[in-house]
This record gives C-alpha cells, structure tokens and sequence, in this order.
C-alpha cells in the first residue's frame, strides 16, 4: 500500500481526498458567508491577520485536494477543469466567489430589504436603504416628460398601434411577403410619422392626421386593383396625392373653420420628454439615417469623382466631430442659416442632426460588407445585363447587408445610447428628467436610485436589442 | 464622355452649391441684421471669464484664443488619462474573457454586456453626481498611505516641484533615443550572426542610468509637497498644496476608461481568437517554447487585428470627452463653445473652430491608422 501523500492527491485514495477538500472549501465558504451575512466570525480566537486570510488558505488546500484528473466522477472533472485547473486559477476563482458572497448583503439590503416604496412623500423613505418611492412618484415625468397628465393616452395609444403594424410582418402570409419591403421602407414609417407628429402634438393639425389616415385607407383598397408591375409607383404617389388632394382641395375651407376648434389639445414638443422621448428620437434617427447612410456609401464607392469626393467629405466630416458639437451646430448656428422667418422645430432639427451624424457611420458599416462581396458577383450580375440599380438591388445590396448586420445593430445601439445628449438642446429625455427631479428641493438626494432605475431601464433595451441582433444574424447567416 | 456620367454628377454638384449658397446668403443677412460681422479677430480679445481647473496659467485678463487653448489641454489631459486606464482595463478584461476559468469568463462577460449597454452620459452622472458625491468632506477624510486624500472635493494628491526639469527630461528623450539606436544594432547584428543581444536588460539599465546622472551631475532634483488641510471659513475646508484632481476630472475619467474598456476588452478578444490553431501547433512543432510562440507567433498577429479597432476606440473616448460638458468639467466645448460662445455670441466662428479641432485630430488619426495599416498589411506573393 502506497503512502499517503497529502501534497499530491491521486486517484488510488480518491474519497479520502475528495472529502477532505470538499469539507476545507466549505469551512472556508461558510466562513466567509457568515461573515458578511450575519457578522459572525467564526474564527475570532486566532489572530486579527490570520482570521482574515484563513477562509483563503483553507479554500485553496481544499481545491488543490479535489485537484485529481480523471476522476472518473463527471461533475468533479467539470468542476476541476473550469475553475480548478491550477493554484493560481484556483485562487482568483476563490477571489471572485468570495467578493460575490462579501458584496451581496449590501446590494440586497439596499436593493430591496432596506428599500422603501410604499407612500407619496419623502417622508416614507425611512430606511437606510434606497428610495424606490421617490421612483413612484416621478413615474410619470420620467416615462412622459412634461406631457400633461390627462392627455397621455395619445402616447400610449400610439406606440401601442405602432408597435402592433411594427409586429403585422411577422403575420404576413405568403402572398403579401413581397410587399414587406415596401410596407416598412415607405408605409410604415409615414403611418408612424402621422402618428408622432399629429396625434402626440394635437391642436388643429390634427386635422392632418385624420386625412392621413383617410388617405391611407383609401390608397390601400384601391391598391388591390392595381396590376403588381405598377404597385411600387403607385404607393409611392397615390397616398401623398390623395393627402394633398383632400389638404388643400376638398376640405381647405372647412379646415380653416375648424382649425378654430382644438379636437385635441396642443403639446408643444418642448413638452415632450422622458422615456417616450428616447424612442420618438431614437425611432426616427433610426428610419432616416440607414437610407441616407446606404445612399452615403454607395456614393464613395462611386466611380463619378464628384459624387465620390461629395461623399467621402460627408462620411469623414460626421466621423471626425463628437456628436455633442453636432447639436451645438444644431442648436446655435443652423438658426443662423435659415431665412429670419423661417423656424424649424427643435425636435426635428435635433432628428436631423442625429440621422445625419448615424448615417456617417452606417455608411462606413456597409461599405465594409460591400467590399466583402467578391468581385465576382459584380461581374456576375452585370453579365445577366444588369443595370447598376437593378444590380445594387437584386444582387449586391441583399448580400453585402447580411454581412453587415452587426456591425448596423452596433450603430443603432450607439444612436439609442446618444439619445440622452439631446439635453444640449434642452430637450428632456429619460436621463435629463432624472436631473431635473434631482434638483426638485422637495426631492434632493435620492441620484442614485434615479441612476439605477435608468441604467436598468437602459440595459434591458440594449440588451434586448443586441441580443435580437444576435438572433437575426445567426438566422440570415448563408454558407459561402 | 457621355452624358449619362456627367449630368446626375452636374446635378449633384449643383444641389450641393445651391444648399450652401442658400445657407451662406442667410448667414450673411442675419448676421447684417444683427449687426456683427464675421471675422475672427475676436480670438485675441480679453476673455473676462474665469476657469475652475487650468493646467496653463489663466484668468479673465486672458484672451479667447487662451481660453480655447485651456479647453483643448483639459480636453487633452482627461483624453490622455482615460485612455492609458481603458487600455489597462481592456487588456485585463479581454484576457480574463479567453480564460478557461468559467468564474473569470463570466465576470468579465458581466461587466462588458453591463457596462456598454448603458448610455455614457449616465455613467457620467452616476459617478458625479451619485457616487462621487457619497465621499467624505475634507476635514472627515483618511489619508490613503497617508499622503493620498480622496474627498468630495477631489483627489489630493502630492505634488513634485522640480528643480531644473528640463536636464531630466532630456535625459529621459537621449535615453529613449539611445534605446532606439541599440534596438537597430540588435536586430542587424541577429541577421548578419546570429547573436542575440539582451536587448530589454539594457533599455531598462539606461532608462535607470541616464536619469539617475541628471540627478548626479545634471543638478536635476525634486522635493515633494504634501497636501495639507486648510481651513478656508468656518466649516469649509480644501486642501492646500499638492496636486489636487477635481472630482469633475475623476468623474469623467473614470466613466470613460469604464465605458471605452468594454470594446477594447472586445477588440482584444477578438484579435486573439482571430489568429489560427494552425499557427499555434505550427510554431510548437518547430520547438519554440510557450513563450516564444506567444511573443513572435501570435502576439504580432493578434496586434495586427486588435491595433486599428483599438485606435478608432480611444478616437471615439476623444470625442466623448466631449461630454464633460454636461458635468461642468471645463473641456474645449463648455470653455469654448460653451462660456467663450454665450460671452460672445460668435456661434459660427466658435462652433466651427471647435469642430475642426476635433476634425483635424481625428483625420490626422485617421491618416496615421491608414499608413500604419499599409505597413503590417501582410505581403501576400
């Protein structure tokens, strides 16, 4: 019989082993969990030093006894081979668990057992713990902004309806597939438009709104019975006809009768602000700028000089400056542009100015998948006789988009977290209400929850994005 | 040339002459109306602002162009110090993410995913206005080591007050430029024989070396100043003396280099992961030791993929400074296009002079990455 060898554990005496070094790194997790949860320190008769490195040493003995390869015992070789493959990766392993088990009484007490939420004054908050009362109250000014209480219906009613069209492709049968592109390229976004800016805004452009959606209605069951050849034109000039038809024709009389009456109320969009806001913003940038950037990088890999220079000046320009000058640019010298009597409403200029800036960098992310296409599917598709539209369109842009779908999922994330910097401009979106609420005397001192409430907020819908991102890429990916 | 080529390029142009000439004859009419005209002679003006923290010597009897200058060294320093801890954070998070310890891949994949989905400019404010703000007052606060004083009035720290600088920073420049020479004579002498020369050992004798005669011979020498508390009224205390870091400056700092180590920390893994097996095995099978197949195998490759994207990073944490505006950090655009703006009203020579020193250092970045890139490009046959 061989000797036992504490120093290297083997298999012939492999329980002996095993338990020993399971009861060490147990004494030690123990130690350490009673520490931080409820205050004991079960190791208070030795020395202040050595009561405090003990939990370490005692782990680390306990892991390099469980340390036996081929074990034969499946969750042991899984557990040696992630966390335990050698003293050093045992001792960060121990680090990390023991800074887990040490910060999570604080967190939890602050978090929720310390935490307060019930109440409507600052009074409530009595714990030592965080304020989600504080959170409560301002519910509404952080997800809404300044918009009146009684009129947040229209918000909600509208981003319900948008994000029900936004969801109809997914229901599309096979027949109507074809007109996905256009629905969400052309349709959607001017249904969101009347959306946004007629509904959320009210007063008497309301009006607009109402005939939009006539126009829409109308365009649409005529578009059954138009022959497919001649469906794209026809979505593209029918709706926007009917529109100025029944603007300026039929109704120009009664409109200005009525525009007296207000049949829903006015909210200027320096009202707008909170939550609602960072996806109004962020929806819009996101519609305008993957045209513009697709057009951009198209045009630098141009072969007209002029449109190539044109382009490559745009790209660069938006590239090289830091978007919060853009909106100083926005904000304090485009005015200077316009004609004196000529004003742009600062949420549009500001959608503006974010699409122009995102669209630099979309660019740049297509044109990486444009020169990932092998030279090949150009020849390719200009042998078959095609012109440069249709070969952009049917061969080249489907492929060269695929590739590129994180690098556009990365762009729109960076957009949706540059949405906050709209506070340049004085817009109030979710983060500049939180700074607002923090300076309200009857609420100091409650920043952090505040901080916290959006950074999760804000992590969910990143997340969620990337995550989707993920998805699609995995689902669009084609052996080449 | 046919007429297909030239007209949608004509048209092009024209649209494009005709949206600045509409915008140039606007400019040009409000700025008659409201009776300034363009010019930047304004620069050379007294300023009469002041500003909190200044790395070069300024009050308001200053003019403009120092306060713009005040600006871009702040925008600088705190560029400067995010990206030396961004790299630092990035490679250490980028490397734990390859790790085969599952606890370690985790908690950097935790910190990536949790740091870069959330806003910038929440980051900022966190660590500002809540985190920062949690910090004792000056006469409350430990020393650290006992010189270092970390309070909600910033970071105090000691300062060097040297005598003769200039001796040892040319010491340091001769040292590094002798490094230089040695490094050239290694490399020619391992092609022409064969032998190699310890060429780390003796960089760091020189960089030891050669400062250390500055002291001896050169009359260089320092003495370090410890921040004292200083009672400024009756319940208002600062620390005098040494160096003291503004919370707004540790504030930005440390979001940025945060925020920005979560991509690097992803160029980092992607570079690693980018170069082959193949190339390991291959360079085990020739008997070069694990060492050596890291430093000449797959570290040069790695550097290859993870230098430019690493690049565009610490020009985008540049560009984020920016932010600093929203905590009152005095960068380049609250000091310039912020207060030098609202003082003088000049919103078209001071935001395009702002943006164009950001454009130029972006293009000169750019031009730099281009050339560098041709040059590890690797030379197919």
């Amino acid at each position: 019989m061989k000797k036992l060898n504490l120093l290297t554990p083997s298999k012939d005496k492999l329980y002996t082993y095993l338990y020993t070094g399971i009861f060490l790194f147990f004494i030690s997790i123990l130690d350490v969990f009673l520490n931080s949860f409820f205050n004991i320190n079960l190791t208070s008769f030795l020395p202040r030093s050595i009561s405090f490195i003990l939990p370490l040493l005692l782990g680390l003995i306990g892991l390099h006894l469980i340390r036996i390869e081929y074990s034969g015992i499946k969750n042991l070789d899984l557990i040696n081979k992630n966390i335990n493959t050698n003293t050093f990766n045992a001792f960060l392993s121990l680090i990390i668990i023991f800074v887990i088990i040490k910060s999570l009484p604080p967190f939890l007490s602050w978090f929720i057992i310390d935490a307060n939420i019930a109440g409507d004054s600052k009074d409530a908050c009595t714990g030592s713990g965080a304020c989600w009362t504080y959170i409560k109250i301002w519910f509404n000014r952080f997800m809404y902004g300044m918009y009146p209480n009684e009129e947040q219906w229209r918000i909600n009613l509208s981003f319900i309806s948008l994000g029900f069209l936004g969801t109809l492709g997914f229901f599309a049968t096979e027949k109507y597939k074809k007109y996905l592109t256009l629905y969400y390229v052309i349709i959607y976004p001017i249904i969101a438009l009347l959306f946004i800016y007629f509904f959320i805004s009210g007063g008497p452009i309301f009006f607009d709104f109402s005939y939009g959606i006539i126009a829409a209605v109308i365009s649409i069951i005529i578009g059954f019975f138009i022959p497919s050849k001649f469906k794209m034109y026809y979505f593209i000039i029918v709706p926007i006809t009917i529109y100025i038809l029944l603007k300026y024709v039929f109704f120009y009389e009664e409109l200005i009768e009525l525009g007296k009456l207000e049949a829903l109320e006015w909210v200027e969009t320096g009202a707008w602000g909170g939550l609602s806001l960072t996806f109004i913003v962020s929806f819009f940038c996101l519609i305008f700028c993957f045209p513009i950037g697709l057009f951009l990088s198209l045009g630098r890999r141009s072969d007209f000089p002029i449109i190539k220079y044109i382009s490559i000046g745009m790209i660069e320009f938006w590239r090289g400056v830091p978007l919060i000058t853009v909106l100083f640019m926005s904000s304090v010298m485009f005015p200077m542009f316009l004609p004196e009597d000529m004003f742009i409403d600062k949420l549009v200029r500001v959608i503006i100015a974010i699409s122009l800036f995102e669209a630099a960098y979309v660019a740049e992310v297509i044109r990486g998948g444009l020169q990932a296409l092998p030279r090949g599917q150009y020849d390719a598709a200009k042998s078959l006789g095609m012109g440069y539209w249709k070969m952009h369109i049917f061969v080249i842009l489907p492929q060269a988009l695929k590739l590129v779908i994180p690098g556009i999922a990365n762009t729109f994330l960076a957009l949706v977290k540059d949405t906050p910097l709209i506070f340049v401009v004085g817009l109030l979106e979710i983060v500049g209400m939180l700074n607002l609420a923090k300076t309200n005397p009857e609420w100091l001192g409650f920043a952090m929850e505040g901080y916290v409430f959006a950074s999760i907020l804000f992590f969910i819908i990143c997340y969620a994005m990337s995550k989707y991102s993920y998805n699609l890429e995995q689902k669009y990916k084609t052996e080449r | 040339m046919n007429i297909k080529k030239i007209l949608p390029q004509l048209l092009t142009l024209l649209a494009v002459i005709l949206v600045f000439g509409f915008f140039t004859y606007n400019a040009q009419v409000n700025m008659e109306n409201r009776g300034i005209a363009f010019g930047y002679g304004f620069l050379s003006q007294e300023s009469s602002f002041d500003v909190q923290f200044s790395l070069i010597e300024y009050d308001g009897s200053h003019s403009y162009f120092r306060a713009y200058l005040v600006g871009l060294l702040n925008t600088i320093l705190v560029s400067v110090i995010g990206i030396i801890f961004a790299t630092i954070i990035g490679v250490v998070v980028g490397i734990a993410r390859l790790s085969n310890n599952y606890l370690i891949e985790r908690t950097a994949a935790v910190y990536v995913e949790f740091f870069r989905n959330i806003p910038l400019l929440l980051q900022i404010f966190f660590w500002y206005f809540a985190a920062l703000r949690a910090l004792p007052l000056p006469q409350d606060t430990e020393p650290m080591l006992g010189v270092f004083y970390l309070t909600i009035k910033g970071f105090f720290v000691p300062a060097f007050i040297w005598n003769n600088l200039d001796v040892f920073i040319y010491s340091v420049i001769a040292a590094l430029i002798t490094i230089f020479f040695v490094k050239y004579y290694a490399r020619k002498k391992q092609e022409n024989e064969g032998k190699q020369t310890p060429v780390l050992l003796i960089s760091i004798g020189l960089l030891i070396i050669l400062p250390l005669l500055s002291f001896l011979i050169g009359g260089a020498s320092f003495t370090i100043q410890v921040p004292v508390l200083d009672q400024l009224s009756q319940n208002s205390y600062t620390y005098k003396g040494g160096l003291g870091l503004p919370p707004e400056l540790i504030a930005l700092a440390l979001a940025l280099s945060l925020y920005t180590a979560t991509f690097i920390a992803e160029c980092v893994r992607a570079g690693v992961q980018g170069v082959g097996k193949g190339q390991k095995e291959a360079a085990a099978s020739i008997g070069l030791t694990p060492n050596q197949v890291l430093k000449l195998v797959v570290m040069p490759q790695a550097l290859r993929i993870i230098i430019p994207p690493t690049t565009n990073q610490y020009l985008n944490l540049t560009k984020n400074s920016s932010l600093a505006a929203a905590i009152a950090y005095p960068d380049l655009v609250l000091v310039f296009a912020g207060t030098a703006l609202m003082q003088t009203g000049r919103a078209i020579e001071i935001v395009s002079i702002t943006m164009l020193t950001y454009l130029s250092l972006s293009i000169t970045i750019s031009i730099f990455m281009n050339w560098y890139n041709k040059k590890i490009a690797i030379k197919e046959k």
